[in-house]
């Protein structure tokens, strides 16, 4: 369970997240629709511990444990994934050999065995063809020279061979199309379980005609302005954010 | 490459005719007695005669730079006039000024006078050694602007040029430097003061006239905080046989929040296509970002002259300032051009972008020579240069020397540098629409420049281009 | 004995060499027996600048030194030539594959020492090698080789070079190729060790579609510095030449590329290219970069890029979030920044010392 308490953070001298409580139960998969500005990706990043935004009040606890002090690698191996709006190419870094490196990491935290070579090459040939990827990913180099669908598809790769418990999906929904858009669907909801739950970030209702959430939440000016059922997003998409700062 | 094109010989220099009027010329070669002649005839105070003969017992001691890639015979420094003008005495007003004279800037497009200059801009003109005329002071004067020869500012405003002058070019920062601290004759003084943007574009126009003369103005603009202005330059000389020393040095002072724009169009005569004659180029030219958020951008389309040695620089001293070089440098015949740029990087958020684009043709080298230095106290610096280089025929050669130096890790420099020939395939497309090969040749070059060009003003982007074209008639063939 | 080069030559305007001058070089010291790399691969040993018949393998293509004049502009390869005691021949027949040799150097002594080993490499038409070349060693002394190459016709030489020499050392190689056409010459330096090194290359590209590869790796820390040096010379048409130059600098170290690319009138369809790319891996270091092209020929495709900037935090946070610890995400960075430089060695035992050097070095910091 992540539970998210008077969170409050800020870029230089600039307060963007002004007192967030959220709580987001195992199972249950949230969203967070705002405006642009609202404070969604500095949420993803706070969450995830990017340098760069200082917390100056509040906590953040995900399954018992304050995560606001871990590192993000260990956020990474107490279940957190963050899926970037805009993932990072890594020239010179293979694929599966990044991938491996990273599961074996999580893995060696979690007290389980590493894999080797081929165990992992079994595993990542399997998750590949469950997206609909060709095979030669796992040779290319980190992202680089993907297109937007591409980036996105191997997030999603990331995500099913780490095996979160949380995932944050930061607006991971722009620039893609609707097949595209259908396979991160297909990735995070393949991951539903009792065991798992998701904060989806995004600006547009689409995503969520395939992720149906439990929630809807609006963030704006640094605050939830208001939480809703599913239902919420469609009346935000019929009626815009306009005059939400008040409600 | 055709046949028809082999024939087109020499380029048209239609600036090269001369002026026949009475001038008043100091005695061949250089002396402690020249230094002090020029002082007087100025009616300078003694402070400027005494910083000019510092400057010439510094240049005795001094040698001529080697390291440029350019060749010429040595220059006799005791066969040059140091001073030559127009005989009569110093105009008041336009209407002063010899008919002559006015006509010559007349053939050269510069609207002198006021009534003409629809275009409103400020002209300063410099004939050999003195300036003749500057127009619109009136004007600039209202809003606080002081444009003037700057022999007139040593003696109406010396408190601002004993501050600045020799600031940025100290007199021993070169040999070209110190001999133009010594016997330098005239030249345009800006001073921008706070706050104010500047009511009209200033421009100067050189002009070499007497024969064996050298010319060596001296330009001093200073922008004080929050002010800007934007300056050109112009200069021409008529076709003579022998070769002809101009060794200019330009200051420029912004302080805070201050912006100043430098534009150049460098159209000295550049000798005739076996080589003979032409101007020897050798200008000192540097900014100093002095205050916090300032900026200096120097953008200069070099076609003129035999040989050019010319580096305009930027010092980034204040925090968050910015520096800017834009460069077009095309050789033909048997020029040799060896110019580039100097950004160096000392305060913190410090950018500098440096777009160069060469272009040789004919027998000519064209050689860009640049230093990007980052200092350790430049956290946060960035540069970014692109330097590009195009040959026209297979007999000319085209040089990239960078030098790049960095020593603060949180600083990010990138450099990319690229040299081919004209496109076949562009040629053939535009000759298929019906361009002749040489205006064929022009659009690619102009192409070639754009992001060059784009930075001029409007008015001097026309004459660039157009200049462009002439420069490489008979390039192609 | 021929001056130093001084910091006035354009050439060395970013290497001083007054730290060299300053030392006065005794006699050369009995040699003690080092560890050698374990390897099956033949190999030709010196010790102190002294060729080891017990420790080298016997090969028929390996010749003795013979002492050589040299008239050169380089001032290092005449004082070379002036004090030049050993060094070996290699001649490979026309048409014949010689397979992988060692070159290993090994330096140790009490006192300051200097040796300036002079290697000639001939390949005949079509023939081929690959030289691993080792320079190891404790303590001060001056390592000053010279190696002269001539690549006939077809003719392949893969030559790598691992730099390793004792931190306190001075190492100022000269490598000369003269490639004939349709010859290849593969050059690939890991510079890690010595106190101050240069490696200046002059690969002259003189038959239709020679090539040349001069790659590098330079990392450093301390306060080392690297300098490499190079200067292709198109002299023929439509030959490709490829530079890449990768930098990693810790602590107060220098690092130094000067990469000329020079392409006479005759040599048209040349295709030149030079990247030089550096990480400053701590706020002290520096790195200089002077990447040059002087052409003379307009049917050209020639570049080159540069860039000097730290690592890229964005992306040690992408690993990281994946869970890849701190220290782990850079290495694997830095790692893969080389990658463009170490990538033509194909040799396993090659790519396998280099790859483990690049580790230990890492590890190091």
């Amino acid at each position: 369970m992540l539970e998210i308490k008077n969170l409050h953070a800020r870029i230089g001298e600039k307060e963007i997240l002004k007192g967030i409580n959220l709580t987001v139960p195992d199972g249950e998969i949230h969203a967070i629709m705002g405006p642009n500005g609202a404070g969604k990706s500095t949420l993803s990043y706070v969450l995830s511990g990017r340098d760069g935004y200082e917390v100056t009040e509040g906590e953040v606890i995900y399954d018992g444990q304050d995560i606001l002090a871990l590192a993000p690698e260990d956020r990474a191996a107490a279940g957190l994934f963050l899926a970037f709006q805009y993932p990072v190419e890594l020239p010179g870094v293979g694929n599966a050999n990044f991938m491996r490196t990273a599961v074996n990491a999580v893995r060696r935290k979690r007290g389980e065995a590493e894999l080797d070579a081929v165990a992992f090459l079994k595993l990542a040939r399997a998750a590949v063809k469950n997206l609909s990827m060709k095979e030669d990913f796992l040779k290319r180099n980190v992202n680089v020279g993907f297109s937007g669908g591409e980036k996105k598809r191997n997030e999603m790769l990331q995500m099913a061979l780490l095996q979160p418990g949380l995932a944050i999906l930061d607006e991971t929904d722009s620039g893609l199309d609707i097949d595209a858009l259908k396979i991160v669907a297909e990735g995070v909801n393949a991951l539903r379980s009792e065991k798992f739950s998701a904060l989806v970030i995004t600006h547009y209702q689409r995503l969520l005609d395939y992720i149906v959430p439990d929630m809807v939440h609006v963030l704006s000016g640094g605050r939830i302005v208001r939480s809703g059922p599913a239902s919420l997003a469609l009346e935000l998409e019929a009626h815009g954010y306009a005059g939400l700062e008040a409600a | 490459m055709s046949a028809s094109m082999q024939a087109i010989a020499d380029q048209k220099y239609k600036y090269g005719f001369t002026t026949d009027i009475e001038m008043e010329e100091f005695p061949l070669g250089l002396s402690e007695d020249i230094v002090r002649r020029i002082s007087a005839k100025k009616s300078e105070p003694a402070w400027m005669l005494e910083w000019r003969l510092k400057a010439y017992r510094l240049w005795l001691t001094m040698e001529e730079p080697d390291w440029a890639n350019v060749k010429h015979p040595p220059i006799n420094y005791q066969e040059l006039y140091y001073y030559a003008a127009p005989a009569k005495e110093q105009p008041k007003s336009l209407d002063d000024v010899d008919p002559e004279l006015l006509r010559t800037y007349e053939k050269l497009g510069i609207p002198l006078n006021e009534r003409a200059a629809l275009a409103g801009v400020a002209v300063d003109a410099v004939f050999d050694s003195v300036s003749v005329a500057t127009t619109f002071r009136d004007t600039l004067s209202k809003s606080g602007v002081i444009f003037c020869p700057i022999s007139e500012a040593v003696r109406e405003h010396p408190e601002l040029v004993k501050k600045y002058l020799g600031s940025v070019v100290p007199v021993r920062d070169n040999y070209f430097a110190a001999l133009n601290s010594a016997v330098f004759s005239d030249g345009s003084f800006v001073f921008i003061p706070k706050g104010v943007r500047c009511p009209m574009e200033l421009s100067t126009y050189f002009r070499i006239n007497a024969r064996n003369t050298g010319q060596f103005e001296r330009t001093l603009i200073i922008a004080d905080d929050g002010a800007s202005v934007s300056y050109l330059e112009g200069c021409t000389a008529p076709m003579r046989d022998e070769n002809q020393l101009h060794a200019a040095v330009v200051e420029l002072v912004a302080m805070d929040d201050a912006k100043i724009k430098y534009s150049t169009v460098q159209n000295w005569y550049p000798g005739d296509a076996d080589g003979k004659g032409g101007i020897y180029n050798f200008v000192t030219k540097r900014g100093a970002c002095r205050g916090k958020n300032s900026k200096i951008s120097w953008t200069q389309v070099e076609t003129g002259s035999a040989i050019t040695w010319k580096y305009p620089s930027c010092v980034l001293q204040g925090d968050g300032s910015v520096g800017e070089f834009y460069s077009v440098a095309v050789t033909n015949h048997h020029q040799q051009a060896d110019t580039g740029t100097k950004m160096i990087h000392l305060g913190k958020n410090t950018t500098s972008t440096i777009i160069s684009k060469g272009i040789s043709a004919g027998k000519s080298d064209n050689t860009y020579r640049g230093l990007v230095k980052i200092l350790a106290s430049a956290s946060g610096a960035r540069n970014f240069t692109q330097c590009d280089s195009l040959l026209i025929g297979n007999e000319c050669g085209a040089h990239t020397v960078p030098y790049i130096e960095s020593r603060n890790s949180s600083a990010k420099l990138e450099h990319e540098a690229t040299t081919s020939k004209i496109d076949e395939d562009q040629l053939f497309y535009c000759r298929s629409r019906g361009l002749s090969e040489e205006d064929a040749v022009g659009m690619i070059v102009n192409g070639f420049c754009k992001d060059v060009l784009k930075e001029l003003p409007m008015e001097f982007a026309v004459e660039a281009q157009k200049l462009l074209a002439v420069s490489l008639e008979g390039s192609v063939g | 004995m021929t001056a130093l080069p001084s910091k006035k030559l354009e050439a060395w305007r970013y290497t001083d060499l007054a730290p060299l001058s300053e030392i006065s070089f005794g006699a050369v010291p009995v040699a003690v027996a080092p560890v050698l790399p374990e390897s099956d691969l033949p190999r030709l040993v010196f010790l102190n600048g002294v060729f080891s018949e017990v420790l080298s393998s016997r090969l028929d293509f390996a010749g003795a030194f013979d002492a050589v004049a040299d008239a050169s502009a380089q001032p290092l390869a005449r004082i070379n030539a002036e004090q030049a005691r050993d060094g070996v021949t290699l001649t490979i027949p026309d048409g014949i594959d010689a397979g992988t040799v060692l070159l290993i150097s090994h330096a140790s002594g009490d006192a300051p020492f200097a040796f300036h080993l002079r290697h000639r490499v001939a390949l005949g038409q079509g023939a081929s090698l690959t030289i691993v070349d080792i320079a190891k060693g404790d303590g001060v002394y001056w390592h000053n080789p010279v190696t002269d190459i001539t690549l006939a016709a077809g003719a392949k030489l893969n030559h790598y070079r691992l730099q390793d020499e004792s931190r306190e050392a001075f190492s100022l190689a000269t490598i000369r190729a003269h490639i004939e056409a349709g010859a290849a010459y593969e050059h690939f330096t890991a510079t890690i060790g010595a106190r101050l090194s240069r490696t200046e290359i002059h690969a002259s590209l003189a038959g239709e579609q020679a090539t040349a590869h001069l790659n590098a790796a330079q990392m450093l820390t301390g306060e080392q510095h690297g300098d490499f040096t190079t200067v292709i010379a198109h002299k023929a048409p439509n030959c490709p030449s490829r530079q890449t130059v990768k930098s990693v600098l810790s602590g107060l170290s220098r690092g130094v590329f000067q990469g000329r690319i020079e392409v006479d009138r005759i040599a048209q369809k040349t295709d030149g290219y030079q990247m030089s790319q550096a990480l400053l891996l701590s706020p002290h270091a520096e790195m200089d970069i002077k990447p040059e092209l002087r052409i003379y020929a307009d049917d050209v495709k020639c570049s080159h890029g540069a860039t000097i900037g730290a690592l890229d935090e964005d992306q040690v946070f992408y690993l990281r979030s994946r869970g890849i610890p701190e220290a782990e995400a850079r290495s694997i960075l830095v790692r893969a920044f080389l990658d463009d430089a170490l990538a033509p060695v194909q040799q396993e035992e090659a790519k396998a010392l280099f790859e483990a050097a690049i580790e230990n070095w890492w590890v190091s910091q």
